[in-house]
């Protein structure tokens, strides 16, 4: 049965120190709320996958939970790079383990459905030499194809529109790699926008994400994607990922942004608070009124 | 009209798209230049982002490409390991449409260190689907600014692999735009310089390309941007990632 803990309490209760955790979300339905709750709490030692590490794994890596990223994509689309993972990795601080975009969701598709590998015809590059990637034979022909290895999280946290009571969660747009993510992870942990009963959501059977009994908890969290978005409800904040390349060049100012907004912070309320109403207007504005 | 360096590549890049095909489209200019080419000559250009948006027609030049916008407009959004195994693997896409901080003579582009791997001088984004657009999609067109530094003997790391050493690979690299002018690969799978931009002489092309860059028996020039290309251009980057 689907857990309903509120957010702070589920990442004590399901996020250890030294875990594996991927943090879905592709731009869309990022889970800013967990992540910023576990900087709170002051976890260590954690290996962070996504395969677009995002602000948010930049905020993460600042506040020093991680030893480890698995990645393949660690920009800031449109903008430049993250500054913080670059200046971590350029140091020498972190551990990284390094993918393309179909090597990584494909370790996501061996890691749901259970097996071992998973092949794929991508060409070899700097970074399958680095770390090599193995053939199989075909067993139906002479082919050899290459393979790389099932990725399975400890705990996949994940952000959602919606869950009813038993745990079904809900949600429409851009998904990328969210439900392999979820699926090969050992224990799922959900934020969404709202929870609604069951007699809402039922009919809306083609936008279920995952049934209740594949999630251990759900909390709720509005605008826990935030200042990614969540389709239909509110949009991408924009100004606040171009704002934070200038930002997170100076570490100085990255300590006072986590100070002002994480750890000044007592949940996620009180961090919208924190800001400009008008924002948060405009975007809710913007994603209604296109539909 | 004068044009700055990215506004001329964008514009060269999106006279390659051909009107119907399939373009898997990276952030940055390549963006911007497929969206000029759906404004103008290729109104059925059919977009195509890594986060699995198929058939975008964003009504303003989006910053991400998980934009909202992206998704309002598209046919369909896919889940990502179903648009790289079942659409980009299996030779659907027509054109691969790529940047990154270095090219070689090879075609291999590095988007992932300047430097040493271990002890980088610069760590940039990393391949994302560049890699896998690279193996994949019938031909690539690449689009740099002619900086020597981007140009070198041999990049820094290969991201995205071109031609191998000696052959000419059928879905290797098909065209690099620059700001000097732009290449194609010869039947060696070489990099080859045809045409130059308006003003532009052979020997500053040379100067700024790390190695003897193999030129076209006629060199030709590329048509300075007309008025419509112009105004698109101008259009798209007026709204770039606004807030409508």
């Amino acid at each position: 049965m689907t857990r309903f803990l509120p957010l702070e309490d589920a990442v004590r209760e399901y996020v250890h120190d030294g875990d594996v955790l991927y943090l879905a979300g592709f731009t869309h339905l990022i889970p800013f709320a967990f992540g910023h709750e576990i900087i709170r709490q002051g976890l260590q030692h954690l290996t962070l996958c996504r395969a677009t590490p995002d602000l948010l794994y930049d905020q993460m890596l600042a506040a020093g939970v991680a030893d480890r990223v698995v990645f393949s994509y660690a920009g800031n689309p449109g903008v430049g790079n993250l500054p913080v993972f670059r200046r971590v990795v350029e140091a020498g601080e972190i551990g990284i383990e390094e993918y393309t975009h179909f090597e990584l969701v494909a370790r996501l598709a061996a890691g749901a459905a259970g097996l071992p590998f998973w092949p794929l015809r991508s060409l070899e590059n700097d970074l399958s030499l680095r770390r090599p990637r193995p053939k199989v034979r075909s067993p139906f022909g002479d082919e050899e194809v290459p393979v790389v290895p099932a990725l399975n999280p400890d705990v996949t946290l994940l952000h959602a529109h919606a869950a009813d009571e038993d745990g079904n969660i809900y949600a429409r747009g851009l998904l990328g790699e969210v439900r392999e993510a979820a699926l090969a992870a050992r224990l799922v942990i959900a934020s969404v926008e709202e929870v609604l009963p069951a007699s809402e959501l039922r009919k809306d059977r083609d936008h279920l994400l995952l049934p209740g009994f594949r999630v251990t908890n759900v909390s709720l969290a509005p605008w826990g994607a935030h200042p990614s978005y969540v389709h239909g409800l509110y949009d991408r904040d924009t100004t606040f990922y171009t704002e934070w390349d200038a930002l997170a060049r100076d570490p100085a100012s990255v300590a006072a942004w986590l100070e002002q907004f994480v750890y000044g912070v007592k949940d996620r309320d009180d961090y919208l608070r924190q800001l400009p109403q008008d924002r948060l207007a405009a975007l809710k504005e913007a994603a209604r009124r296109a539909g | 009209m004068p044009v700055d360096a990215q506004g001329r590549l964008a514009i060269v890049g999106a006279r390659l798209l051909r009107d119907g095909e399939r373009v898997l489209v990276g952030v940055g200019t390549p963006n911007l230049a497929a969206n000029i080419a759906k404004r103008l000559h290729a109104p059925r250009l059919v977009l195509i982002y890594e986060s699995g948006v198929i058939d975008a027609y964003p009504p303003r030049l989006p910053l991400s490409i998980g934009d909202p916008d992206l998704v309002r407009t598209s046919l369909c959004v896919l889940p990502i390991h179903d648009l790289f195994s079942q659409y980009l693997q299996t030779g659907w896409i027509d054109v691969g449409f790529l940047g990154g901080a270095q090219i070689d003579r090879r075609g291999n582009l590095n988007s992932t260190v300047i430097g040493s791997y271990a002890h980088p001088k610069a760590r940039l984004a990393g391949s994302g689907g560049a890699a896998d657009i690279a193996s994949f999609a019938r031909r690539t067109i690449v689009l740099m600014p002619h900086d020597p530094r981007r140009f070198p003997a041999a990049v820094d790391f290969v991201t995205s692999p071109g031609h191998p050493e000696g052959r000419r690979r059928p879905n290797g690299p098909a065209a690099v735009v620059t700001d000097l002018g732009l290449f194609d690969y010869d039947e060696d799978g070489e990099m080859r310089l045809t045409a130059l931009h308006e003003g532009v002489d052979l020997a500053e092309v040379q100067g700024r390309t790390g190695w003897p860059m193999r030129v076209a028996p006629h060199l030709e020039e590329i048509p300075p941007p007309t008025p419509q290309e112009l105004e698109a251009l101008a259009e798209l980057r007026r709204t770039e990632g606004a807030t409508p």
